[in-house]
């Protein structure tokens, strides 16, 4: 196993170790949205805060967007997101792999 | 940017701090509605000439080197994964993250920028996060702020020969950690508290935001780190290509 491959196992552990860390060790915790948060931290300085616009899709809807729909919509930003990234990475593994066979039959 | 584009920019930027400073400058996002309009505008005006100047230079750029599509597309395909991934935090509540290091250590804060408003666009429009009334207050803090700083905290390490992992680490994670502290100063601004003024709210914004994403910021750092790496191996003719640009024009 090379350097490379070694500092990217450690890293991934770590990024593991930093998400299951809160999940396994607050059993007691609700983990709502830091977000609301803020929002709740307004009404508390300025007393009751009614917020002057509802977001679009609440319009569109009629109400507040379900929770089912709202996590199919962010999945959808992920996918978007994973989608491209990995039509990318796909393509330049790819890449390097024969340029470094040319590289080879050249010598 | 030729010589006009640059004057262009210039007036635009001098124009907007104006209009953006002068009638009385009056959170990760800023929930919609929660910003009084006088303040979402003042951001939104703010924003302009950074993003007018990040459209000019990915036009540039992509007319030089079409080839650097390809970066430009993971930086911003990068942000998409990264900030829809709630993920919980020490103090039992979740936060996500930028995702904006990436683009900002490769393209700089103003191409990121757009990039940053995309995203915030998406998630304004479709999940009812963020929104559109504090678009501009949201871009100006993620998508501006925070891949500034980042920028140039990685310009600096980059002098102090800093390894390029750890400064890449550093860049991306402070930078995380400084966009939350914009939107907190954003907030305070706005609704400063009625015994203390905006130092006093300033201080619980804060103390709301920044133990939550204390570790989402190291996560951050972590997973820029990681792409990093990833990119350094497979795209090397592209890194070169945007290292050999970034030569010519300093």
């Amino acid at each position: 196993m090379n350097k490379n491959k070694k500092t990217v196992l450690a890293l991934l552990f770590l990024v593991l170790v930093i998400i299951a860390g809160p999940v396994a060790g607050r059993r007691d915790a609700r983990f709502g949205g830091s977000d609301d948060a803020g929002s709740v931290m307004v009404e508390e300085i300025t007393g009751v805060y009614k917020p002057w616009f509802t977001p679009l899709p609440e319009i569109m809807l009629g109400g507040e967007v379900p929770g089912e729909l709202e996590s199919l919509l962010f999945c959808v930003q992920t996918g978007l997101g994973v989608g491209i990234l990995a039509f990318c990475m796909g393509r330049m593994v790819e890449r390097r792999k024969w340029t470094e066979q040319e590289k080879k039959e050249k010598e | 940017m030729n010589r006009k584009e640059r004057k262009l920019v210039a007036t635009v930027f001098i124009t907007c701090v104006m209009f953006g400073v002068s009638p009385r400058v009056n959170a990760m996002h800023i929930m919609e509605g929660y910003l009084p309009a006088g303040y979402c505008i003042a951001w939104g005006i703010l924003c302009i000439p950074f993003l007018l100047a990040g459209f000019l230079q990915i036009r540039k750029r992509l007319r030089d080197d079409g080839r650097s599509i390809t970066l430009l597309a993971m930086s911003g395909a990068f942000i998409f994964v990264i900030s829809s991934l709630k993920i919980p935090s020490v103090t039992g509540s979740c936060s996500h993250m930028t995702g904006t290091g990436l683009g900002a250590i490769l393209f700089g804060p103003c191409m990121t920028g757009i990039l940053g408003c995309i995203v915030l666009l998406f998630q304004a429009v479709l999940l009812a996060h963020g929104g559109l009334t504090t678009l501009g207050a949201n871009a100006f803090s993620m998508a501006i702020a925070g891949p500034a700083l980042t920028w140039l905290l990685y310009l600096f390490c980059k002098k102090c020969r800093i390894r390029k992992r750890v400064s890449v680490f550093l860049a991306a994670a402070l930078g995380d950690l400084f966009t939350y502290c914009v939107t907190s100063i954003q907030l305070a601004v706005a609704f400063p508290s009625p015994q203390g003024g905006v130092a006093v709210s300033l201080m619980k914004f804060l103390g709301v935001f920044a133990p939550t994403q204390f570790p989402l910021a190291i996560l951050e750092g972590v997973l820029t780190v990681l792409i990093v790496i990833g990119l350094e191996v497979y795209a090397r003719p592209e890194l070169q290509a945007l290292e050999a640009e970034k030569g010519e024009a300093s």
